[in-house]
Parts: C-alpha cells; sequence; structure tokens
C-alpha cells in the first residue's frame, strides 16, 4: 500500500507557535530581570500577542498536518476573539501585578498566554485528539491563574474547584470522545460525520444508545466549559475568588473556546443539525432546552447577588443561553449569529470587567454598594460601566442589543420555516421575558452609581493601561454596535466553515 | 443631511458639547441646552409651515431621506420621512423640548448631566417620529428609555427609583414584543424587509393568524407606553416622581408616541386584525376613560391628578383609533394628541410653578389663592377648563370630533357611556380648582407665595395661545392632515 505522508505545513501554525515562543520569553525575561520588570513584562506579553495576530493575518486561510489543523473562517474569527479577550485581560492585570502578585509576573503573563495558545489550537483542531489537547492546555493554566492569589483564602478555593471540576469534565468528554471513535473508527472530525451518516443511513435512521450516551458525556464535558446549567454549579465561586482580570478572561476566552468545542463536536462533528437523520428538533430541542435552562437560572439569581463578580458570574451564565439559542438554529444566520454575539460581548464584558478590576484595585472591594455615588467622585467610569451594563442589558444601539437581535433573527428564521418549529418562539420568548429580568440586575448597579448618595465615595484615578482598557471597550460597544455590517460579514462566514453544508 | 436627520442631530451635537463643558457653568450649559432645542423648534415650525403649503395636498411622504443601506447583510436602511400625522407630533416635540428645558432653568443639581440627558431624550423623540425603517424606529424608541429612566431616578421626587426602575421595566416589557413583531413581519415579507412603507402594502397578505399575533404584540408594545388599562400603572409613578420638565415631556410627547407608533404602523399594516379587535380596543379605551376620571378624583396629589387624567384623556384617543373607519374620529384622535400634549403639558408646569414655592402639591392644604396669585391662577383656570373640554379650547374640538366620529362607527351604548367622562372630566377638574384657589386663604401659611414670574410664564404662553388657536380655527390642522388621514383610512379599510 502506499502510504503517503501528510503535507504539514507548519507554516499555518505560525500564530500559535509565535506565541508559544513568545510566553516561554515573557517568563524568562521576568527570571533574567530578577523579577524587577515592572510593568514591563506585561506589555511585552501585550506586545506577544499583537505579533500573534499579525502572523494571524498574514498566514490566511488553509490547513496543515493533513486535515488535522484548519485555519478556516471560524478559526480566524475565533482567534481574534481569544487574541483580543488576552489582551484585554493583560491590560487590566497592570494593577494586580503592581500591587499583589509582585514576584511571580512572568508566570501570570507566560501561563495567560499559553492559556491562549491553547484556545488557538483549539479553534484550529479538525481532529479529536488535538480538540481535547487544545482544551486542556486551555484550562490547566486557568486553574493555576484561578488560584493565584495563595495568601487569598476564596482564591485558592477557586482554583481546587476550577481543577477539579475542570478535571471531571475533561474526563467526561475523553470519555464521549472514546465512544464517538468506537463508533465511526476515526478521529477526524470531517471524516466521522461522514461515518456517522453512513452508519445512520444503514439502520435507517436509528442513531442508537451509544450514540446517546456518548452526546449526554460530550454535553457534560462541553457544558462545564460554557457554564451551561446543570454543569454552572462552580462558576459564581470561582469567578468571585479568581483574580478579576482572570475572571474577565474566564468569562470571554474560556465561554469562547467552550463555543468552539461546542461547534466542532456537535455541529462539524456529529452534524448535528444534519436533517432527513437527525431533525433539528431533537437537537434542537436539547440545545434550547440548556439555553432556557441558563437564561432562567442565570438571570433569576442574579438579581440577589450583592458581589459585582458574582453577578456577572451569573450573567454571564445567562448569557451563555442566549449564544445557545444561535446555536439551536442552524441556518446560515445561526453561527454567524453566535460569532457575532461573542465578539460584541468580548469589548462589553472586557470593558466591564476591566472597570471592575480597576476598582477593585483601589478600593479592595467588589461589592455593589461599594459604587455607590460613583458618577459625583469619578463620572466618566460610572458613564462606562453603565454604558456597558446597559450593552449587556441590550439596548439599542450598543453592541450587545445587535448580538441579541441576530440571534433571535436566526431562531425566528428557523421557527419560520416549518410547522414543526414552533416552539422555538417559546423559546425566543423565555429569552426575550428574561432580558427583560435581566435589566433589573444591571440597572440596580447603575442605580447605585448615580441614585444613592455616599459621602466619601471612592475617587478613581484612572492608570494608562486600566483607561485604554475602558476605551476599547466603550469604542467596541458603539463602533460595532452602530456599523455592525463589516463585523456580520466577518462572522457570515462561519457557517460556511469547514465543508458545513447548508441544509 | 437633511431636516429630518438635523432634527435628530442637532440635540445630540448639544448633548456632546453640554458633557464638553465644566460642571462649575451651569449658566453656560443652560443656554447651550436651550439653543441646541431652539435649533429643532425653529426647524420643527418651518417644517410645518412648509409641510402646510407645500406637501399637505399629497398623502405622500415629504423630506425623505435615504433608504441609505445601514445594515445591508438584514436589510437594515437608515429611512426617514413625514407626513400628515408626523408633522404635528413633530412641531410638538419641538416646542414641548424647549419649552421644557427653559422651565428646567431652576434645576440646580447636576445640571450637566440633567441637560445632556435632556437632549438625548430629544432626540430619541425626534427620531421616532421620523423613522420609516421599523428597526430605526425600535433604536428611537429604545434609546429614550435610558436618558428618562435618569432623569426621574436621580432629579424625582421621594419614590424616584421605584418609579423610575418601574418605567424602565414596564416599556422594555413592552418593547419585547415589538422586537418578536419586527423579526416575524422580517421573515415573512418577501423580499425580506423592514421598510415600514412596503410592510404596510404587504402585510394585508398575510394569514389572519399571523395578523393577529403581530397586531397584539404590536399592541401591547405601543399600548404600554400610551398607557391603556390595565398597563397603566407605571404613569401615576413615573409621572408624579418625575421633575416637573420631565412630567411634561412624558405627558406631552411620549405617551403620544403609542398612539402616533399605532397609526403609522399597526394599524395601516394589520387591518384584519383590527377589524377583528376593535370592539375591544372600543371597551379598553372607555375602561380607561371612566377610569382614570374616577380615579382622579380621588387624587389628593395635584400631580397626580393630573397623570390620572392622562390615561383618561388618552382614553378617548383609544376610543378614536377604535372606530378606525371614520375620518373624523381618526382626525379627532390626531387632536386629541396634540391638544393633550398642549393642556397636560402646561398643567405640569404649573403644578410645578406651584410646588417651587410651596413645596407641597397636597390639594386639601392650599385654598385662596386665587387672591394671591392672581395672574398663576387666572392661566391654571383656563388650562382646567381646557382639560375638561370647554368650547373654543383645543379639548373641545378633538373631543367634539372623536364622539361624532366614533358615535357613527362604533357601539352606540358604549360611545354613550364614554361621554361620561367629560361629565366625570368637569367634576375633578372643578373640584381641583375650587379647593386650591377658591374658598378662605391662610395667609400665615401661604403669605410669602409670588406670583408666577417672566421665565415660568414664557414657557406656558405659547400653549396657551395654541389651544386657544386651535380651539377656535381647527381648519388649519385639519387640512395639514387630511390627506395623510384619507389615505389611512383607506389603507385601514382594506
Amino acid at each position: 500500500m502506499d502510504f503517503q505522508l501528510p503535507d504539514y505545513n507548519v507554516w499555518q501554525m505560525l500564530p500559535e507557535i509565535v506565541l508559544f515562543v513568545w510566553a516561554l520569553a515573557v517568563i524568562v525575561f521576568d527570571l533574567g530581570t530578577k523579577r524587577k520588570t515592572g510593568s514591563a513584562v506585561g506589555y511585552f506579553a501585550m506586545l506577544g500577542l499583537v505579533v500573534s495576530g499579525i502572523a494571524l493575518a498574514i498566514v490566511g486561510h488553509g490547513r496543515g498536518f493533513g486535515n488535522m489543523f484548519f485555519n478556516d473562517s471560524l478559526a480566524v474569527f475565533f482567534k481574534v476573539i481569544f487574541l483580543g479577550a488576552a489582551f484585554m485581560t493583560i491590560g487590566s492585570s497592570f494593577g494586580i501585578t503592581k500591587e499583589k502578585i509582585v514576584n511571580h509576573r512572568g508566570e501570570y503573563f507566560g501561563l495567560l498566554l499559553f492559556s491562549t495558545v491553547g484556545m488557538m489550537f483549539l479553534a484550529s483542531a479538525s481532529e479529536l485528539i488535538t480538540l481535547y489537547i487544545g482544551l486542556e492546555l486551555t484550562t490547566i493554566p486557568l486553574f493555576v491563574l484561578a488560584a493565584f492569589f495563595k495568601d487569598d483564602k476564596k482564591s485558592v478555593e477557586a482554583g481546587i474547584k476550577y481543577l477539579v471540576v475542570g478535571a471531571l469534565s475533561s474526563a467526561f468528554l475523553l470519555y464521549g470522545l472514546s465512544f464517538l471513535y468506537g463508533l465511526t473508527g476515526t478521529t477526524d472530525i470531517l471524516q466521522m460525520r461522514f461515518n456517522l451518516a453512513a452508519g445512520q443511513l444503514s439502520t435507517g435512521g436509528d442513531i442508537g444508545v451509544i450514540l446517546i450516551v456518548a452526546i449526554i458525556a460530550l454535553l457534560a464535558g462541553v457544558g462545564f466549559k460554557l457554564a451551561l446549567p446543570p454543569f454552572h454549579q462552580w462558576v459564581p465561586d470561582v469567578y468571585e475568588g479568581a483574580p478579576t482580570p482572570i475572571t474577565a478572561f474566564l468569562s470571554v476566552g474560556s465561554k469562547a473556546a467552550g463555543l468552539v468545542a461546542f461547534i466542532k463536536i456537535f455541529v462539524l462533528g456529529l452534524y448535528a443539525y444534519y436533517e432527513p437523520f437527525m431533525a433539528p428538533n431533537d437537537w434542537g430541542m436539547l440545545t434550547g432546552a440548556l439555553a432556557v435552562g441558563a437564561m432562567i437560572l442565570g438571570n433569576v439569581v442574579a438579581i440577589r447577588q450583592k458581589n459585582i463578580k458574582r453577578m456577572l458570574a451569573y450573567s454571564s451564565i445567562a448569557h451563555a443561553g442566549y449564544i445557545m439559542i444561535g446555536m439551536l438554529s442552524m441556518n446560515e444566520l445561526g453561527l454567524a449569529s453566535v460569532g457575532f454575539y461573542m465578539f460584541g460581548y468580548l469589548f462589553t464584558n472586557m470593558g466591564a470587567f476591566a472597570l471592575i478590576a480597576h476598582f477593585e484595585d483601589k478600593t479592595g472591594s467588589c461589592e455593589i454598594k461599594d459604587y455607590a455615588g460613583l458618577s459625583k467622585s469619578s463620572p466618566f467610569a460610572a458613564m462606562s460601566l453603565t454604558i456597558f451594563l446597559l450593552s449587556l442589558t441590550g439596548i439599542p444601539p450598543l453592541v450587545g442589543f445587535f448580538g441579541k437581535y441576530y440571534v433571535f433573527a436566526a431562531a425566528i428564521k428557523l421557527a419560520g420555516s416549518g410547522p414543526g418549529y414552533d416552539w422555538i418562539y417559546w423559546i425566543v420568548g423565555v429569552a426575550l421575558i428574561t432580558s427583560v429580568i435581566a435589566l433589573y440586575y444591571y440597572a440596580n448597579v447603575i442605580r447605585t452609581m448615580y441614585f444613592i448618595k455616599n459621602d466619601a465615595p471612592v475617587k478613581l484615578v484612572f492608570s494608562a493601561p486600566a483607561l485604554s482598557m475602558v476605551v476599547i471597550g466603550l469604542i467596541g460597544v458603539f463602533l460595532v454596535g452602530l456599523n455592525p455590517e463589516p463585523f456580520i460579514q466577518f462572522a457570515s462566514g462561519i457557517p460556511f466553515t469547514a465543508g458545513f453544508i447548508l441544509p | 443631511m437633511g431636516i429630518l436627520s438635523s432634527l435628530i442631530f442637532i440635540p445630540l451635537a448639544g448633548m456632546v458639547i453640554v458633557m464638553l463643558i465644566p460642571k462649575e457653568n451651569k449658566w453656560a450649559i443652560r443656554w447651550t441646552a436651550t439653543i441646541f432645542s431652539g435649533i429643532p423648534m425653529i426647524q420643527s415650525f418651518w417644517l410645518t409651515w412648509d409641510y402646510f403649503f407645500n406637501y399637505s395636498g399629497s398623502s405622500a411622504m415629504a423630506y425623505v431621506e435615504g433608504p441609505f443601506n445601514w445594515i445591508p447583510s438584514l436589510n437594515i436602511q437608515y429611512f426617514l420621512g413625514v407626513d400628515g400625522i408626523s408633522v404635528p407630533m413633530l412641531f410638538l416635540t419641538g416646542l414641548l423640548s424647549c419649552l421644557s428645558i427653559v422651565a428646567s432653568f431652576g434645576i440646580d443639581k447636576r445640571v450637566k448631566e440633567y441637560f445632556a440627558f435632556f437632549l438625548l431624550l430629544e432626540t430619541g423623540m425626534m427620531g421616532v417620529f421620523v423613522s420609516l425603517d421599523f428597526f430605526l424606529f425600535y433604536v428611537f424608541w429604545e434609546i429614550m428609555l435610558v436618558p428618562m429612566y435618569f432623569l426621574i431616578g436621580v432629579w424625582g421626587g421621594p419614590r424616584k427609583e421605584y418609579a423610575a426602575i418601574k418605567f424602565f421595566l414596564y416599556t422594555l416589557f413592552g418593547s419585547i414584543f415589538m422586537l418578536v413583531a419586527i423579526l416575524v413581519l422580517y421573515f415573512t415579507s418577501e423580499p425580506h424587509t423592514l421598510n415600514m412603507l412596503t410592510l404596510i402594502e404587504t402585510s394585508p397578505a398575510l394569514s389572519h393568524t399571523l395578523q393577529m399575533v403581530c397586531f397584539i404584540f404590536l399592541f401591547i408594545a405601543f399600548a404600554i407606553k400610551v398607557p391603556v388599562w390595565p398597563f397603566h400603572t407605571w404613569l401615576p409613578d413615573a409621572h408624579t416622581e418625575a421633575p416637573t420638565a420631565v412630567s411634561v415631556i412624558l405627558a406631552g410627547v411620549l405617551l403620544k408616541m403609542g398612539t402616533y407608533a399605532m397609526l403609522r404602523i399597526s394599524w395601516p399594516m394589520f387591518p384584519d386584525a383590527l377589524r377583528t379587535l376593535s370592539f375591544w380596543i372600543a371597551v379598553l379605551g372607555v375602561i380607561a376613560i371612566i377610569y382614570g376620571a374616577l380615579v382622579s378624583m380621588a387624587q389628593k396629589d395635584l400631580k397626580k391628578l393630573v397623570a390620572y387624567s392622562s390615561v383618561s384623556h388618552m382614553g378617548y384617543c383609544m376610543l378614536a383609533l377604535a372606530a378606525f373607519s371614520s375620518a373624523q374620529a381618526i382626525a379627532g384622535c390626531m387632536f386629541q394628541m396634540i391638544s393633550h400634549g398642549l393642556i397636560t403639558g402646561a398643567l405640569f408646569l404649573l403644578v410645578g410653578v406651584l410646588y417651587d414655592r410651596a413645596h407641597t402639591r397636597e390639594i386639601a392644604l392650599f385654598g385662596g389663592i386665587g387672591s394671591k396669585l392672581p395672574i398663576y391662577t387666572g392661566i391654571m383656570v383656563f388650562f382646567s377648563m381646557a382639560a375638561l373640554g370647554l368650547p373654543g379650547m383645543s379639548g373641545f374640538v378633538s373631543e367634539f370630533m372623536i364622539f361624532v366620529g366614533a358615535f357613527g362607527a362604533l357601539n352606540k351604548v358604549l360611545v354613550g357611556i364614554s361621554v361620561l367622562g367629560v361629565v366625570l372630566g368637569a367634576a375633578y377638574m372643578l373640584r381641583m380648582v375650587q379647593n386650591v384657589f377658591l374658598g378662605p386663604f391662610n395667609e400665615e401659611k401661604w403669605g410669602g407665595l409670588t406670583d408666577i414670574n417672566l421665565r415660568e410664564l414664557v414657557t406656558v404662553v405659547p400653549l396657551m395661545v395654541l389651544t386657544l388657536l386651535i380651539g377656535m380655527y381647527p381648519k388649519p390642522l385639519t387640512s395639514l392632515m387630511s390627506a395623510t388621514l384619507e389615505n389611512l383610512i383607506t389603507l385601514m379599510a382594506r
């Protein structure tokens, strides 16, 4: 038999390789200067992200390692999100690296870059093992980062909790993947789809018990990463305990990574929504149920939170629910809306967390009540946080609204496409009602900042990086909100990715 | 930039400029805000004038801008235009915004933010009345909520926080229904479009069920804004707690947005559903008329009385809208919207004038003020008479037109009941006048009150003049709208 070596095309991995080497260099740089680098190491790490981004632009679309590594629209789109999230995370970390983690700056930034590399690999993986390794490389540095304040009980608790839950979810994921391998005899995601379809054709469309078990295990594994109920219990504690910039990274980067894994496994691999065999109804209802659970639980529990990080933790659960609505509507708008939503969420949430991190640096507090009177002492900070929160609520013309509009548009398009899809209207209904509930707790923060008097309000003096992160967030929120067209164009490549054929 | 865009963006530019002025320069901020609301006011006057002489003969949209592509992949366009029903609303918005800003000179707390929010509010209101793209309309409809939330919440009365969030939640709750309807209409239209004019052309072809669903969803969204009983409970709280000028805008412009949106969008778009539901809409209108009037009678607080009278007065609009087949009733609805804007706006201003001096609005605490504040009393009695529908003022014209039109088109018993609202209106207004202005005067308590000052007069007198003008000679306003209304009637009769 003639065995042909695959076309390696290592060039396609340039952004990842650059970033990986850069992460090592960051650690060495910090050690080499005997940990006296100050903020320089942070700027150095940010530069690495920029260089990696440039490399990404140069490399463009393509494939490498046979069919294992794809740089398609999906990968490129999400890599931009990962790089952006890491960039803004580092930008809002200067407060804590100045005060709290004086001796481990190199490791902190290095681990963050490693995690980003993992996410980028994940986005390109077209093979189950690569995907799994990418996911592990994403989460293992995050375990450490979550527990980075080693004198702080809450941070350590967050790290342990995240580690245990993360390990468990990885085990589930791997278990599910092993079933898939057994069923299809391949780890190549694209091949898997065809083998599965062929298998189903031969059994007359019956998906079989093993596949169902696999789906449940995979759903549990990915659900943990995405923080979808009932796999969400770790979220509030980890979000509260972890250093605030890491919380931000978890809520955007890690969530986007989970999303990519979800798309890869369920949409591309399992051909989840491929019509005559597996009607959207079964699959969509499963996703829809998760979405409904996430939206209701996230939004309702968030009302009671007194700590702003916990509140945003529940709100991020809710947002995962909204994203799932885009996921279940597998028309050309569906995946594009998921990408767009995430892109908007990047600016909105990272901007909000940049402010919260800065506030925490100055006051040491994350309690909502301590924000009282902020509008008088620091009008810019209060205004910016208000804008971010309104964007999260979904008030036009901010980007959060447009993301929601796009997601709902995808769902309603599907709902109107046939008589069997009426249930999607109910899911959209739940989404809309819960987004009104969401207004209540977001407005609660705004209310505290603007309406409640405080005799000794905190005056926030912005440092240059914190201010630039807030400004980047604001620009993103307004620019993408007012002129979404180019970003929609960018995101609309996602559904056509990797041979995903539209029904 | 066309005149309609400038109506939207001049207040927005004003907001930016106000935000750049240091907050110590309070007078600079006040005058900047006045200028940037004065320009749109003059523009809206000119627009009304120009429309009347050059465009009012046809029902076509005038001063059209666009449609320009905004978000082509979802067919969202920037599309503006006005016709006979939006021009009077723009006139009202321009006038009341500027007057309210002048009336807010007394605000001394966080002046900069106040005027910035006020100008943003004006942007939203202008945008709603000129948008012809459904998405654009929705954007402006929502933008307005944010400044309103802050204006009530920061500068309001004792229960301001509750009132502010209640207003925000209620209206957002309504908006989500509109959003669903927008998306459904978008995907059922072929080719997909959000252009209101096209949707009005095509949507009667939809299935009856779909029409009903969209109609009801849009109705909920708009009815919360009007507010129609039983969606009205945000109104008394918001009106009472809001600062004077904001109450004026709430009553004068925001409530009209609901009825305007019905006339502009849902009524001509779904004539089928309208025919099916018109009786129930009329019932809601009658309930609002009677209920609002009865509750007004029981109020001890002057501002609450005016607020509930709004519920009653907007009920007339709903009654007229239910009688969609009668040109007279629809014209009456437009008249009622305008005259309610003028009269209730003025009443809120006047209540504010008294509150600024007496620091209470409790009706029972006053008495015999008439001898102490003659000019103020004169104006207040004037507007009370206008509100109860005295002939010769705009309120009478509109109510008369509505009753005549509705009597022919609707269930006669229902219209008969609604006429009772006029009697009840007279009852609560006269009771108020009697208790506040007549009777024995409490010298030691109210001896220090001063009469209305020049700035306050400037804000009220234009409204007086217009109320009288429309009441005495309604012809120009009728002919301004007639072509558009005729077209609307034919659209609704499809």
